[in-house]
């Protein structure tokens, strides 16, 4: 049988673990480990939600007034470039 | 050839932390170019949206006004958000967002290719946002490539399950001051390796190139600012009458 990880050992893994990085004897000690230790259940799944989150962040459209500089300041270095 | 590594902005004790994108083309790894803009065939595993993007590139380099325009209009709303999440600060955002594509039109030539035009413009705009942060304060934390080995930031402090969709209780502008106030609240070493792999949705290898660091370094930046944003959203999002905190 193998031995326990320790929540500190978990959590060095955990990123690795949620991208789906880690080979297989890592991933199976890791699903043990939440299986039995709640705290780094809750940990593992909030911090699955946190990456979520962010992923699901929409790009705001940038504000006109700015978008419209960056091409003026495009336009005068292509000028600039052209004589 | 180092094109700009030297000028004066460099000049202010730190050394630079990336190297410009003109030296990581250099490495020899470089596929041949044509004279005049890339030959397709020598990278035949790109995609045919990479093939668009370099067909933009190309013509943008000849001077295609509207191709530099297309490039941009694809980019400018992530390199402006990756510039507010670096720097806090609009004025600043906007400056970076310019210069960082005024570089890009300027150095066109140097992009070969080897990578996704977005992560060639990203670093420029990682260096440029990080100057600002620079000039702006005698910051040490701006820099990336310090060792930050503490364990301090692995520590975790709250421990409550939140709903199945925390999110859906916030309006979209509401959410979205969360989201962004829990990042402004990271070391701009976390904010940034954060914002790049998991809001932009690079691979830990294109982040680690963007921002000169290695893989693990990378990780381990990007578990330390995964935990803490974890850490400050367990506040808002975590399950109603569930406070039940608990410590590491």
């Amino acid at each position: 049988m193998t031995p326990l990880l320790t929540c500190k050992e978990f959590l060095a893994e955990l990123s690795d673990f949620l991208d789906e990085q880690t080979d297989a004897e890592i991933k199976s000690k890791l699903e043990r480990h939440i299986s039995e230790c709640p705290n780094c259940w809750v940990i593992c799944d909030t911090t699955k939600k946190t990456i979520s989150v962010y992923k699901g962040m929409k790009t705001c459209s940038i504000p006109e007034d700015v978008h419209a500089r960056l091409m003026a300041a495009v336009e005068r270095k292509a000028a600039a470039k052209k004589v | 050839m180092l094109l700009y590594a030297a000028g004066p902005e460099y000049g202010n004790g730190y050394s630079p932390v990336f190297a410009p994108p003109a030296m990581a083309w250099e490495n020899g790894n470089s596929r041949k170019m044509a004279t005049n803009g890339f030959t397709l065939a020598a990278a035949p595993e790109i995609s045919e949206e990479a093939k668009a993007e370099l067909e933009l590139v190309n013509r943008a380099r000849e001077g295609d006004a509207t191709a530099f325009s297309s490039l941009i209009r694809q980019y400018e709303g992530k390199i402006f958000r990756l510039a507010m999440n670096i720097t806090q600060n609009r004025e600043d955002a906007e400056d970076v967002l310019q210069e960082s594509f005024l570089k890009a039109y300027e150095h066109l030539d140097q992009f070969q290719g080897n990578s996704k035009f977005y992560t060639w413009v990203v670093r420029i705009a990682v260096n440029q946002a990080l100057m600002k942060l620079r000039k702006r304060k005698s910051d040490r934390s701006v820099s990336l490539d310090e060792q930050i080995d503490t364990g301090e930031d692995t520590v975790v402090r709250e421990i409550a399950a939140w709903d199945p969709d925390p999110e859906v209780q916030y309006s979209q502008k509401e959410l979205n001051s969360i989201l962004t106030d829990a990042i402004d609240g990271l070391l701009p070493i976390y904010r940034t390796v954060f914002t790049l792999r998991d809001v932009d949705g690079l691979s830990t290898e294109e982040t680690a190139d963007v921002l000169d660091l290695s893989v693990p370094a990378v990780k381990s930046r990007l578990l330390r600012a995964r935990l803490q944003l974890r850490d400050r959203l367990t506040r808002f999002f975590k399950r109603k009458g569930d406070d039940a905190f608990a410590y590491m």
